[in-house]
């Protein structure tokens, strides 16, 4: 288990102050300008060296993401924005780090703001998190106060802004490109890339998007330096994680721990272990609703990160980890979150807008069986005809869970069919 | 994401409080020159609180000359998004979330608890105009499902006793205790802490 004086984020709970004077007592803004004087190139060497991959999802390196951006900022200003749309069924990480710990977030922002050039930054938060925001827009009050941010942050020299926009109810301004729309005021509808964001991002000028969790790691892992980071976890899958389970857990709850935790361990340590029991396990969804639902026998040894989970065709996304027990009716547990992508869809893409709402109708089927055993091979047609086909991920997201429920529950869709086919004659 | 303006309604007119004046200023000036319209969101936030919950067309023709926009592109903006009301809606707004980790906690309980105290359905708003009643996708409070927000407030960890006990209390003009509604802080594992004890120990004495 990973020993408390290895966690980045010690007032997870909120248990102490939240605001600057128990921030800097936790260790937040100590030298904050000493690591600004490294440069530019330092800051993006380390956090590529330590091996942090986005903690919004996708899993890309984030210094390589930082390492994009133009080298020299011209004519068209440099943007950081901070995706706090957390939205992701199952994922509540972002909304502990916004209430508890606001400003390892603020100064995350400065540091990564500095490395690629940025003198402004956006926070897009979901619009639901009002009280959060609340939270958040006082640790920016505070910081500009005592001059963290604002014409001369930390005493480097460096003008630095932050600044709070409030979504407004949109699972798809999570997409980069989407959110980015609208920061600019216009219905949150992802755009083709290339160009990408780095090039043309905000108004057109290069951008960074990156994810809360992302960017509040990043002061403690220049502190404490690369290696410390890259030597929690595994290669590839490095450093410390925050984990949300809920479900049929005896004891749901958050947890920051060591990449790589296996997940019967990360269940039975922290979250009290599943209801009735490791036996009374049926499924768990491990990254949030767009990743494919893993059956119990996968669940006994698959370690949580990007490539232990991949093996199994499932994903760490944002690591928010759904248990099911033996009650579940897992039919009905997969029809609801197509209806949930079915309700999000922004309606740009045919494939998506349309398929998703044949992948709802046809799960709806399913749940009850009043369908025809060909269907179920239909139905997996579909969403290999909606993956890939579309401008962003959410049709893929749409698709995966039809396709994991397929591949680990078939017989228990067939017996349903079969099913309502005699209760019918009958 | 059905939504139509409804062109009956509100047609009288609008302009934002001086307060809300102010307020608007400091959100356009978040953003450049020349890019008023990224304060959209915001400003028909201000002008959804000011006009009691809801956008009405007077509302939304108000913010968009404020931004110097044509029309479309805010009614396009109020359509897209799920937090602007484009019908009036109670006093109290309880939005409860369906989605699985809710689902698979009780929330069927939870909507069943808010339809019978309330005696509405889903979209629909009580005589008396103190509740309307909605279901929502999910709100990010996933550990302390089953869950609802309330106005500006998440009520978590909830059974069907609490939800009741949460209604009556709004209805008579009390105010419940948001968050987690049993003996828990936020996030933490309801059967107590497995990590940082000694830092949570320490903060509590020191309190």
């Amino acid at each position: 288990m990973l020993k408390d004086n290895d966690r980045i984020f010690t007032n997870l709970y909120g248990h102490s102050e939240r605001f600057l004077s128990g921030a800097r007592l936790r260790g937040d803004w100590e030298g904050t300008g000493n690591l600004i004087k490294k440069g530019k190139e330092s800051i993006i060497n380390e956090i590529k060296e330590s091996g942090l991959r986005g903690r919004g999802g996708a899993g890309f390196s984030t210094g390589l993401k930082w390492s994009f951006m133009p080298k020299d900022v011209g004519e068209r200003p440099h943007y950081l924005v901070i995706n706090a749309d957390e939205g992701e069924p199952g994922t509540c990480k972002d909304r502990e780090i916004m209430r508890h710990e606001p400003h390892k977030l603020l100064e995350g922002c400065l540091l990564a703001g500095f490395a690629m050039g940025a003198h402004v930054a956006y926070i897009y938060v979901r619009g639901e998190f009002y009280r959060e925001i609340e939270v958040l827009q006082h640790a920016i009050n505070e910081a500009y106060d005592a001059d963290l941010i604002g014409d001369n942050a930390c005493n480097s020299g460096w003008k630095f802004d932050v600044y709070v926009h409030r979504g407004s109810g949109a699972y798809i301004c999570g997409e980069e490109t989407a959110l980015i729309e609208s920061l600019e005021g216009k219905k949150g509808q992802p755009r083709l890339k290339p160009p990408f964001p780095a090039n043309a991002g905000l108004y057109g000028c290069p951008t960074t998007v990156n994810n809360v969790e992302s960017i509040a790691v990043v002061p403690e892992i220049l502190r404490r330096g690369a290696s410390w980071f890259s030597g929690l976890g595994r290669p590839n899958n490095t450093g410390t994680k925050l984990f949300n389970i809920s479900g049929h857990v005896e004891q749901p709850c958050t947890v920051e721990e060591e990449m790589s935790i296996p997940l019967r361990e990360l269940i039975e340590k922290h979250a009290g272990g599943v209801r009735g029991g490791w036996n009374n396990l049926l499924a768990v969804i491990p990254g949030g609703a767009s990743v494919p639902v893993l059956p119990r026998k996968l669940c006994d040894n698959v370690l949580m990160d990007f490539d232990s989970l991949a093996e199994v065709k499932s994903g760490l996304g944002t690591a928010a980890v759904m248990v099911m027990d033996k009650s579940t009716d897992i039919v009905a547990a997969i029809a609801r979150l197509s209806a949930f992508y079915k309700h999000e869809s922004c309606g740009q893409c045919t494939p998506c807008r349309e398929g998703t709402g044949w992948m709802y109708r046809m799960m709806e089927r399913m749940v009850t069986g009043d369908a025809k055993i060909e269907e179920i091979d239909l139905l997996e047609e579909v969403t290999k005809q909606v993956e890939g086909h579309t401008i962003c991920a959410l049709g893929d997201a749409a698709a995966w869970p039809i396709q994991g429920l397929i591949r680990h529950f078939r017989p228990e869709m067939e017996d349903r069919i079969s099913q309502f086919k005699s209760t019918k004659v009958a | 994401m059905n939504k139509v303006i409804d062109g009956e309604m509100g047609l009288d007119s609008f302009s934002f409080s001086s307060q809300n004046k102010d307020l608007a200023e400091v959100e356009i000036a978040k953003y450049p020159e020349g890019r008023k319209a990224s304060a959209v969101m915001p400003l028909l936030e201000l002008a959804q609180r000011q006009n009691g919950g809801w956008l009405s067309r007077a509302a939304m023709d108000y913010v968009a000359e404020t931004l110097d926009m044509p029309f479309i592109k805010v009614y396009e903006v109020a359509t897209f998004y799920t937090m602007y009301n484009l019908k009036k809606v109670g006093k109290f707004h309880v939005q409860v979330c369906t989605n699985l980790p809710c689902w698979l906690r009780g929330s069927d309980q939870v909507v069943d608890a808010c339809k019978n105290q309330l005696n509405i359905s889903f979209g629909e708003t009580s005589e008396d105009a103190m509740f309307t009643l909605t279901e929502v996708e999910c709100l990010g409070a996933c550990v302390n499902a089953p869950m609802m927000q309330v106005n500006d407030d998440y009520y978590e960890d909830l059974n069907e006793v609490s939800t009741k006990s949460i209604l009556s209390e709004l209805a008579s003009g009390n105010s419940p205790k948001p968050g987690s509604q049993i003996d828990r802080k936020s996030c933490e594992p309801i059967g107590g802490l497995t990590s940082l004890i000694q830092q949570s120990k320490e903060a509590i004495e020191s309190k």
